[in-house]
């Protein structure tokens, strides 16, 4: 008597898809026969065996306390805490002004725009905040509320007027965070040598990226010119900076250079140096690396642009550039990310951006033995910003796409 | 023909040459337009008919001879330069549109900033051409989305935005797809037909016999031969033209 129920039909339909579920991709992919199942059991060993003591660092044997108790200085340096409001100020116009300039480039919301938004409310959850720093929090939050709410009314036409907050915020961020000339008070001054830790660390970065970008664009300009004085000076700078190490650099214009100055002659600011030594060495590199993008323009672009009459300037201005520099975005935001971590190399002539501050805490003898704690954290703090730079860096590349050949 | 009175014509060449290094690419060339005339040059690979339209407007600079474009002597002086640029529209093999900018944004660019013409007269003036060359739907796609045909239709439409008085185009169908080369041929047909100063470098005789006013047949930087269409591939004089066309008919 035949079966009730045939070998045949056992076979009619395939098995459920086992990638569908999670035994089914382990087996797929980690238990794969023995020899896989073997090499999965020891990598996972091994994985454990690294990590363990890590994890028992982590949350066992490190003292972050460390971290809480400098939390100013690490943020500020020896910017002084009865002005330390200003600072406050200074980052409240930042979220308005970058929520206007937002709205007033794009009207879409778009993921982004989100993930900003979150991030001074994900901070709040930071244990260790005070409800006084929770509160400036919330009024951060309230600020790019309404800067977006303002740019949503600027015209399309007007899109520039983004650009222009953000030129204008710049100086007003310096004037605030210099303050006036008297000694005591809200407006008293704060001399750039009290300037530190993050704070030092990100101007010296957004200051020598802001400056260099330009200048770096005219020498790599400078150095296709058919005039022989301008290709020969640019040629000269550029290699003549990239022939020599940035410390170098910075040690010239801490210690040389008010050696060579007149008697008598001001001294020049010893962050101001150091901008202009970190901002002065990345120009060689953004020339090198703009000339690459320049190079990769085919010479029909240039005969098209003069064969319609476009003079040399609106050519570069129109056509050339706005190619060549989409073509070497990533090596650019590389460079710039090199820059913000090349600036703590300051720490090594005296300033106390993030590393400097670091040794400082370091010094101090209530935390003496706590070197992995506070690398770590500032590390995490390199990390967070050059990540959001490359992030940013990517979503641009995406944005424009459209168009490319 | 009288070679001498250059105020009936439009562009003047009188022995140009050019050399590239020890290359000798244009020897003692000689020719002459009329205003509305069409000039069809042909001429095996490497015969310098390239070289010779791309001196017209200084694209390539010539070592010596005289070249005057519309009254204005083609000289080192960048003012004359720019206006006989401004007067010559040139149309590429490659097309050589801008790929960061719309369809649109590529035509009207150079009449805002050369001719300093407002916003909305530059982009009326573009839809109208590009409704001219069969494409206004395409106006706000980038270059990269368009085929051949269509790009070199915009490009077409990109030169005639500045108003030019000469049109100069260089192997305009060599890059294109068989299917495609038709479209172009047609606009420019209906340009020559609408009086445009002409000159074209091609390989397509068709067009040639269809439409030019005279064919030149150019060798080793020289030119061979001038002569009508009629004339020029029923009754060829020399026996280098004669090969030549005997190799490509």
């Amino acid at each position: 008597m035949a079966p009730a129920v045939q070998s045949s039909m056992r076979n009619a339909l395939p098995p459920p898809s086992e990638r569908s579920t999670v035994l089914g991709w382990l087996r797929k992919n980690l238990f794969d026969g023995w020899f896989n199942s073997a090499l999965t059991v020891v990598a996972l060993g091994l994985i454990l065996a690294l990590l363990r003591p890590l994890f028992n660092w982590t949350f066992n044997t490190a003292r972050w306390e460390v971290i809480p108790a400098n939390i100013n200085l690490i943020m500020r340096g020896q910017y002084p805490p009865e002005q330390a409001i200003r600072l406050w100020v200074v980052l409240f116009l930042l979220a308005f002004v970058i929520g206007f300039a937002w709205a007033a480039n794009t009207k879409t919301i778009r993921g982004e725009l989100i993930t900003l938004f979150a991030i001074p409310l994900l901070l709040m959850l930071v244990p260790f905040f005070d409800g006084g720093i929770r509160l400036n929090l919330l009024i951060i939050e309230a600020a790019g509320l309404v800067g977006y709410g303002i740019g949503r009314f600027v015209p399309e036409k007007r899109s520039n007027l983004g650009v222009w907050a953000l030129l204008i915020y710049a100086v007003v961020m310096l004037v605030i965070l210099r303050g006036g000339s008297g000694e005591t008070g809200l407006w008293a001054g704060v001399p750039t040598n009290l300037w530190g830790g993050l704070l030092l660390s990100l101007l010296l970065a957004v200051f020598g990226i802001a400056i260099s970008f330009p200048l770096g664009v005219l020498l790599a300009l400078g150095r296709q010119s058919k005039l022989p004085a301008i290709r020969m000076v640019s040629v000269l700078y550029i290699e003549f900076i990239r022939g020599v190490p940035l410390i170098s650099l910075l040690f010239m214009a801490q210690v040389m250079l008010q050696l060579f100055l007149p008697d008598g002659f001001p001294t020049i600011d010893r962050a101001l140096r150091a901008l202009a030594a970190v901002t002065l060495f990345s120009a060689a590199y953004t020339a090198e690396n703009v000339r690459g993008g320049l190079q990769s323009i085919p010479k029909g672009q240039y005969e098209a642009a003069d064969a319609m009459g476009l003079s040399t300037f609106q050519s570069m201005y129109f056509i050339i550039l706005p190619q060549a520099l989409r073509a070497v975005i990533p090596v650019l935001v590389g460079q710039f990310i090199g820059l913000f971590k090349d600036t703590s190399l300051v720490a090594l002539v005296g300033l106390f951006d993030l590393l400097g501050i670091a040794r400082t805490i370091l010094g101090n003898p209530n935390w003496l033995g706590t070197h992995q704690e506070v690398y770590a954290f500032i590390g995490l703090l390199y990390w967070i910003f050059s990540y959001m730079m490359s992030y940013t860096s990517r979503r641009i590349e995406a944005s424009l796409a459209v168009g490319t050949r | 023909m009288s070679e001498q009175s250059t105020s009936q014509h439009i562009i003047a060449c009188k022995d140009v040459n050019k050399w590239y290094g020890e290359y000798h690419a244009l020897r003692d060339v000689n020719l002459n337009v009329k205003p509305q005339e069409v000039v069809v040059v042909i001429g095996p690979s490497g015969s310098g008919k390239s070289t010779f339209i791309r001196c017209i407007n200084r694209l390539e600079e010539h070592q010596s001879g005289d070249i005057i474009v519309d009254g204005i002597p083609l000289t080192h002086d960048v003012r004359n330069i720019e206006q006989i640029r401004s007067e010559t529209g040139m149309v590429f093999q490659q097309f050589n549109l801008f790929p960061h900018l719309t369809v649109l944004e590529n035509i009207t660019l150079a009449p805002i900033h050369v001719r300093k013409e407002k916003k909305t007269e530059a982009e009326e003036n573009a839809m109208s051409l590009l409704n001219r060359v069969g494409i206004p739907e395409q106006a706000l796609k980038y270059p990269g989305q368009l085929s051949g045909g269509q790009q070199q239709r915009v490009a077409i439409a990109r030169s005639l935005a500045m108003k030019p008085k000469i049109m100069l185009f260089d192997e305009p169908t060599s890059a294109l797809d068989p299917e495609m080369i038709k479209e172009v041929l047609d606009v420019m047909k209906e340009l020559a037909l609408s009086g445009m100063t002409m000159i074209v470098v091609t390989h397509e005789m068709g067009f040639a016999k269809e439409v030019a006013d005279r064919v030149v047949f150019m060798e080793a930087g020289s030119v061979v031969e001038v002569g009508t269409p009629e004339h020029f591939f029923e009754n060829a004089q020399h026996e280098r033209t004669k090969l030549f066309l005997s190799q490509i008919l």
